[in-house]
């Protein structure tokens, strides 16, 4: 962490990433970029976390960064799985082409 | 305190008015001769035949995902390998039995195949 | 920084002994299934099932001590022991109801069941967590295993939109989730549930930063998204239409009762020094839920379909227990829970029973005339249908009864008012079933497999429970009372 930053901005940052990430969920249609928004906006947790963490001089937060990082991965695995499942099935992991069951 | 970052601040507008110029500047003086050699996709050379974006092998992302999952668990590794020390027997315990449970995965994937190359 | 002192006894081991068992049979079938021959494969389930029943013995290995284990990540109380059970229930019943169903869509692998498994140690650690780390965590071994178990029939693009699709909206809800948990970390300065609730109240300043309302709201949001209420119920009706039926009927119940014992142990146990936020936005969500999900419902054809809106109906009952907030109100909570397990495990499983191999036979219009051709079954779904729509003396009827007077007691009559008219509402598309059940001439012979015997014993239990619970309701609200002692 440099110092003389105060924590808020390391928050906003945090912030200001995870909004971009949730807007890029909203608006995408490509099935990957939607899980790297969110991927996105996990990280972006984890900097508040860390932040927290330092600023706090308390160990849970990069105790919970490590299990995020761990859970973010298995999600990926089994993310990724499906959609190259459906891939295999229907040709296309265009969210607004999926549409078998009504959305 | 942030008055010292103020420099950074004019380097940056500097730099990105420079490079936005210098665009602009041989947009301006740069010749024009257009010609249809010129705007296929490689100027030299051949013109692809076919789509360029080839289907890659699915062994690929299978041998990607499992490297995923495995790596990841050795974040797990580098604080227990830190304290090692001040854990003593019960820190090795708790670990061997937490790569014990990786290895039934291993083991796991291995019997269904996902290892093999052909 | 603090130094970490690992105490550990056996005592902890005993606390979280179900869910050891489970984890254990877990990986014992999963290495079992890549070693057996795949015709030998039957045992694999009832191995399972062995392993929910041995868990549920090892329970009684941890009660009798309200302690905290593991540094106080987790506990081992009347409320987490009330769930403890009520999951092991859920997975003894999906389980009993997937023993046929898989064989005869093709999915009997050892996978299944042990993602079953895995879904349930996630649900009791939901439960049992006393920091919102180890809810998080149990929360996402639960969602995973999920996710794979909606899209478990490969060949059928269905299944697997519905896994591509809760997939994608839960992962987006566990992010907004963590984010909740991370400004709630940042404001007060700790995980633990006791703790968060002490600074709240030693330090009431800190209650009205606006970081702690923000990180309230994206709580709301990330348990709204897992226990389906409107506006974040998008996904429920696809993922219920289109996960096998065994899984949709594990979803629309352990989930979703794991998701409220999470959300009921954060809220009140953590939070309560925020009430005054909360109440009015937990208000208009059950409002909102209760209206949506039963006015949608009311135009399904599908069966499955219709019971995904209904059970957003529910939520949303559950959710006026919840802004009701007094004793009555939440050990209606889990008495509703309970009811609500054993009335849609039983509905699911009369549809399971109704399909066969290619053929869900999901529509209404395939229901009409099964009063007369298979009257036992018929009987058991008109149960299970009276039940949910809150007729006396089911279960349901009960619950309902409960949630409203709790209502009343805490003096949200409105409240009261609509919830009563929407119960109302719902009987149309619950007594329409029945009304095909017995009234309607069948257009076509109705195809159905041989009977799987486990299905049939999973009916039965689930009409014993509907019963039981609704005819002798005292016994369980008592229960249901005890477990909440420690919120009051």
């Amino acid at each position: 962490m440099l110092p003389n930053v105060p924590p808020v901005c390391y928050l906003i940052v945090s912030a200001l990433i995870f909004a971009i990430g949730a807007v890029g969920v909203l608006i995408r249609r490509d099935a990957i970029v939607i899980f790297m928004c969110i991927e996105m906006m996990l990280s972006a947790v984890n900097l508040s976390l860390i932040t927290a963490s330092h600023y706090l001089d308390s160990l849970d937060g990069v105790l919970m960064v490590f299990f995020v990082m761990t859970v973010a991965a298995a999600e990926a695995a089994v993310g990724l799985a499906i959609f190259v499942l459906l891939y295999r099935g229907r040709g296309t992991i265009k969210v607004d082409e999926i549409n078998l069951l009504k959305w | 305190m942030l008055i010292k970052y103020v420099p950074v601040l004019f380097l940056l507008a500097l730099s990105i008015f420079f490079a936005v110029f210098v665009v602009f500047l041989s947009h301006l003086l740069g010749p024009k001769r257009v010609h249809p050699v010129k705007a296929a996709p490689y100027e030299c050379g051949m013109i692809s035949l076919g789509p360029t974006h080839q289907a890659i092998p699915i062994k690929y992302y299978i041998i990607a995902m499992l490297f995923l999952v495995f790596d990841l668990e050795v974040v797990f590794l580098y604080p227990w390998a830190v304290v090692f020390r001040e854990l003593g027997i019960f820190g090795f315990v708790e670990m061997m039995i937490f790569i014990f449970i990786l290895l039934l995965g291993f083991i796991y994937v291995w019997r269904k195949g996902a290892l093999e190359w052909e | 920084m603090e130094i970490f002192k690992i105490q550990f006894s056996a005592a902890d081991l005993k606390v979280i002994a179900p869910e050891l068992v489970l984890t254990i049979f877990a990986l014992f079938v999963l290495i079992l299934s890549v070693f057996v021959r795949r015709q030998s494969r039957g045992p694999l389930g009832y191995t399972a099932l062995v392993g929910v029943v041995i868990a549920f013995f090892s329970l009684f290995l941890g009660i009798g001590k309200e302690i905290k284990a593991f540094n106080g990540m987790v506990t081992m109380d009347p409320f987490c022991l009330f769930f403890k059970v009520m999951f092991l229930i859920v997975a003894f019943l999906t389980i009993l109801a997937s023993l046929g169903y898989t064989k005869r869509e093709g999915i009997d692998l050892g996978e299944y069941y042990v993602l079953v498994l895995f879904a349930t140690v996630g649900m009791m650690l939901m439960a049992s967590g006393v920091n919102l780390l180890i809810i998080f965590l149990g929360l996402e071994v639960m969602s995973i295993s999920i996710y794979v178990l909606a899209g478990i029939m490969r060949d059928d693009t269905r299944s697997v939109e519905a896994a591509f699709k809760y997939f994608l909206l839960g992962a987006f809800a566990s992010a907004f989730l963590l984010y909740g948990i991370a400004l709630t970390y940042a404001s007060t300065g700790t995980l633990d549930l006791a703790g968060i609730g002490e600074v709240l109240t030693r330090q009431a300043w800190i209650s009205s930063l606006p970081i702690v309302i923000i990180g309230l709201a994206l709580l709301i949001i990330g348990f709204g998204f897992k226990i389906a209420l409107v506006p974040f119920h998008m996904w429920t009706p696809d993922v219920y239409e289109g996960a096998p039926t065994s899984i949709t009927a594990f979803m629309a119940t352990g989930v979703k009762a794991a998701g409220f014992a999470a959300f009921v142990r954060v809220f009140f146990y953590a939070l309560p020094n925020l009430q005054a936020y909360w109440t009015q936005i937990m208000w208009i969500l059950a409002v909102a839920t209760m209206t949506v999900g039963n006015i949608i419902a009311l135009s399904q054809t599908n069966i499955k379909r219709m019971l995904a809106y209904s059970s957003i109906a529910h939520a949303g009952y559950i959710m006026v227990a919840f802004v009701a907030g007094n004793e009555l109100g939440k050990s209606s909570i889990l008495f509703y829970l309970l009811a609500y397990v054993f009335m849609n495990i039983g509905a699911f499983t009369v549809v399971i029973l109704l399909g066969k191999k290619g053929e869900e036979n999901t529509q209404l219009a395939d229901y009409a005339g099964v009063g007369f051709k298979h009257p036992l079954l018929a009987a058991s779904m008109s149960i299970f249908m009276l039940s949910l729509a809150g007729v006396p003396p089911m279960a349901g009827f009960m619950a309902k009864f409960y949630v409203f007077s709790a209502a009343v007691k805490a003096r949200y009559y409105w409240l009261a008012v609509i919830g009563v008219l929407n119960s109302a509402v719902a009987a149309y598309y619950y007594l329409r079933v029945l009304i095909y059940m017995y009234f309607r001439e069948p257009e076509r012979e109705l195809a159905v497999g041989a009977f799987s015997p486990s299905a049939v014993l999973a009916v039965i239990i689930s009409v014993w429970g509907v019963l039981q619970i609704g005819i002798l309701p005292s016994t369980f609200l008592a229960l249901a009372q005890r477990s909440v002692q420690f919120l009051l």
